[in-house]
C-alpha cells in the first residue's frame, strides 16, 4: 500500500482580482521508503504541493486546496488542524530552501530541537536535549554537547542545513520533503547534503520526496521522478528511463537546459 | 568610525548613564523610607527654614523636612509610574501581539477600540474617571495604564505583522509547534527592542503625567507626599524658600531624563527603526 495517494490535487490562491489556479489536478503516489524527485522551473507548483501535503497555507494568503492526499489511507486535507499538527514533524516532516532564516534566530539551535521532541515525544527537556544532541550528532554536527547551546548564526550555511534536517528527522517522520534543500548552499556543501539525507534515509527508512528545479540533484538521489510544469505533472517515469529517452517536449528541454561542460552551445 | 558604530557608542553611553540613574531611582522606590533622614510627616517649629546640618534641603511651609519628604514622595511617585506602566505592557503585549498575529477581524476590532482610547486627551480621561471614581492610587494607576496601553500595542503589533512572515515561522509550524507557542517563543522575542524603547518612553511621559494629575489634586490624598502635589504646596511659598520647589522640579527632571536617556540610548544600541 502507498504511504501516500495524492489524487487530483488542486491548489487555488484566493487572493484579490481572479483567482489563480497554481495546481492543476495532479495525482501521485510514494511508496514506504522511496525516493520520488519533483522537478521542474521555479512557479510550476511542485513548492505548492509539498505544502499542501503538510497543509501549510502561505502566511498572509488565502489558499483553497482540493482532491484527495491520503497519508495511510487517511486524508490530510480533511482531518482537523489538531491532528494535522499531529501529523506534522511526527510523521510528516520538510526541510526547507533556505537554511539562513528558516531557524528561529533568538533561540539556541538545541533548544528548537528540544521544544519537537518535548511536543511529540513527550520527553522531559532533559531526555529530549540528550536526544537531541543525539541528533546534531547523526547529521555530522562535531561537539554536539556544546554546539546545541549556540545560535544560530554561529554556524555556517552548510551547518544550519544540517540543523534544519536534524528537526525534520528529529521524530523520524515516515516521510521527509526536502524542497530544495541546496538550492541555497555553495557547491561543495550541496553535495554533502545530498548525501546526508541519503544515509538518513537508509538508516531511518523514511520515505523521500526530493522538489528541485536541478537534474544533476535528481539523478543520484531518486527512483522515480516527477516533471511539473504549470501546475500538471507532465511526465513521470523511473529516473533512469526518463533521462534516457524523455518523451514529453518540456522534459526534453529542461534536460537540455543543463549545462554540460564541452557541448556549451555559443550564442549566435 | 563609521556612522554605525558611532550610533553604537553613543548608546552604550546613554544606557549605562541611563542604567546608573534608574539604580537610584530603583533604591529609591524599594527602600525609599528606610532612607530617609527623618519621618515626612513630623512637623517642626523652624518652618521655611534654608539648609541646614539636621534639614539638607531645608523644611516647608509647616516644618516638615524636604528631603525625606522628596524621597518619600518619589517613592509614591515611582511605584505609581512603574506599575501603571507595567499594567499598560502586559496589555499592550497581549493585545499587541494578538491583533498582529490573528490579524483579520480580531485585529480591526481590537485596533479601533484602542484608537479611540488613544485619541482621549490624557488628562481630560484621567480627570473624568478620578472625579467619577475618587482620587485615589488604584484609580490614577488604572486610568494610566489604560491611557499608554494603546501606544504600546501599536509598538508589539507592528513588527508582529512582519516576523510572523518569516521562514522559521513556518519552519516551526511545519514541525507541529502550536499557534501559541509560536506567537509567544518564535515572534515575541523578535520584536522586544521596539518594545524596550516605546515602554521608556512610556516611563518618562508617565512621570510627568503622575506628577501633573497630583499636582491638579488629582493624586494620591494628603498628607502623602509625592512630588506633583510637594510643588503644588511648595508654589506660593517659593520665594521665601525656593528649595522646596527646586527640590521636587529637578526630581522630576532627574527621573524623566532617566527613561528618555535609556529609551534613546536603547534606540541606538538596538538599531530600532533601521530595520
Amino acid at each position: 500500500m502507498a504511504l501516500l495517494e495524492v489524487r487530483g490535487l488542486t491548489a487555488q490562491f484566493n487572493g484579490d482580482g481572479t483567482p489563480a489556479r497554481v495546481v492543476n489536478g495532479i495525482s501521485f503516489e510514494i511508496a514506504p521508503g522511496e525516493a520520488v524527485g519533483f522537478v521542474g522551473e521555479s512557479g510550476c507548483g511542485k513548492s505548492v504541493t509539498a505544502r499542501a501535503i503538510m497543509r501549510l497555507a502561505p502566511e498572509g494568503s488565502s489558499i483553497a486546496w482540493g482532491g484527495q492526499i491520503r497519508f495511510r489511507g487517511r486524508d490530510l486535507l480533511a482531518v482537523e488542524e489538531r491532528e494535522m499538527r499531529d501529523v506534522r514533524g511526527r510523521h510528516i516532516a520538510m526541510v526547507f530552501q533556505d537554511p539562513m532564516s528558516s531557524l528561529n534566530p533568538v533561540m539556541s539551535v538545541g533548544a528548537q530541537i528540544d521544544d519537537i521532541l518535548m511536543r511529540h515525544e513527550r520527553l522531559s527537556r532533559r531526555a529530549a536535549r540528550l536526544r537531541t544532541i543525539e541528533l546534531l550528532d547523526l547529521v555530522g554536527i562535531r561537539e554536539p554537547a556544546l554546539r546545541a547551546d549556540d545560535h544560530p548564526h554561529q554556524f555556517s550555511g552548510g551547518m544550519r542545513q544540517r540543523v534544519l534536517i536534524a528537526i525534520a528527522v528529529s521524530c523520524k517522520p515516515a516521510l521527509l520533503i526536502a524542497d530544495e534543500p541546496t538550492t541555497a548552499l555553495d557547491v561543495t556543501v550541496q553535495a554533502q547534503i545530498l548525501r546526508l539525507l541519503m544515509r538518513l534515509r537508509r538508516e531511518l527508512g523514511m520515505a523521500l520526496m526530493l522538489i528541485t528545479h536541478d537534474f544533476g540533484v535528481i539523478a543520484g538521489m531518486v527512483e522515480r521522478v516527477h516533471v511539473m510544469n504549470a501546475g500538471e505533472i507532465v511526465e513521470a517515469g523511473a529516473v533512469d528511463a526518463l533521462f534516457a529517452a524523455p518523451l514529453h517536449p518540456y522534459t526534453q528541454a529542461l534536460l537540455a537546459a543543463v549545462p554540460r561542460i564541452g557541448t556549451a552551445r555559443r550564442p549566435a | 568610525m563609521t556612522e554605525a558604530a558611532k550610533s553604537r557608542t553613543t548608546g552604550r553611553v546613554l544606557v549605562t548613564v541611563g542604567l546608573l540613574m534608574l539604580a537610584v531611582l530603583l533604591a529609591i522606590a524599594v527602600v525609599g523610607p528606610l532612607m530617609a533622614p527623618h519621618s515626612p510627616a513630623r512637623t517642626s517649629p523652624a518652618s521655611l527654614d534654608g539648609p541646614t546640618a539636621a534639614h539638607w534641603l531645608g523644611t516647608d511651609s509647616i516644618g516638615r523636612d524636604v528631603l525625606s519628604r522628596l524621597i518619600v514622595g518619589g517613592r509614591a511617585t515611582l511605584v505609581i509610574t512603574f506599575v501603571a506602566v507595567a499594567i499598560a505592557l502586559a496589555a499592550g503585549l497581549i493585545l499587541g501581539l494578538t491583533c498582529g498575529y490573528v490579524g483579520g477581524t480580531v485585529d480591526l476590532v481590537v485596533m479601533r477600540v484602542l484608537d479611540v482610547v488613544f485619541a482621549f486627551p490624557v488628562f481630560l480621561l484621567a480627570i473624568a474617571v478620578v472625579a467619577a471614581l475618587g482620587p485615589t492610587v488604584r484609580n490614577l494607576i488604572l486610568t494610566i495604564a489604560v491611557v499608554y496601553t494603546p501606544s504600546l500595542a501599536r509598538v508589539v503589533r507592528g513588527p508582529v505583522l512582519s516576523v510572523k512572515r518569516w521562514d522559521h515561522v513556518e519552519a516551526a509550524r511545519s514541525v507541529g509547534i502550536g499557534e501559541f507557542t509560536i506567537a509567544v517563543r518564535h515572534v515575541l522575542p523578535l520584536v522586544v527592542s521596539p518594545i524596550l524603547v516605546q515602554t521608556s518612553l512610556t516611563l518618562a511621559n508617565t512621570i510627568f503625567t503622575v506628577t501633573a494629575l497630583s499636582f491638579l489634586g488629582l493624586g494620591p490624598p494628603p498628607p502623602d507626599p509625592n512630588w506633583g502635589s510637594m510643588l503644588a504646596e511648595a508654589r506660593q511659598f517659593m520665594e521665601l524658600a525656593p528649595l522646596t520647589v527646586i527640590g521636587p522640579a529637578v526630581a522630576i527632571v532627574f527621573a524623566s531624563l532617566t527613561f528618555i536617556m535609556l529609551a534613546n540610548g536603547l534606540r541606538e544600541l538596538l538599531d530600532v527603526g533601521s530595520r
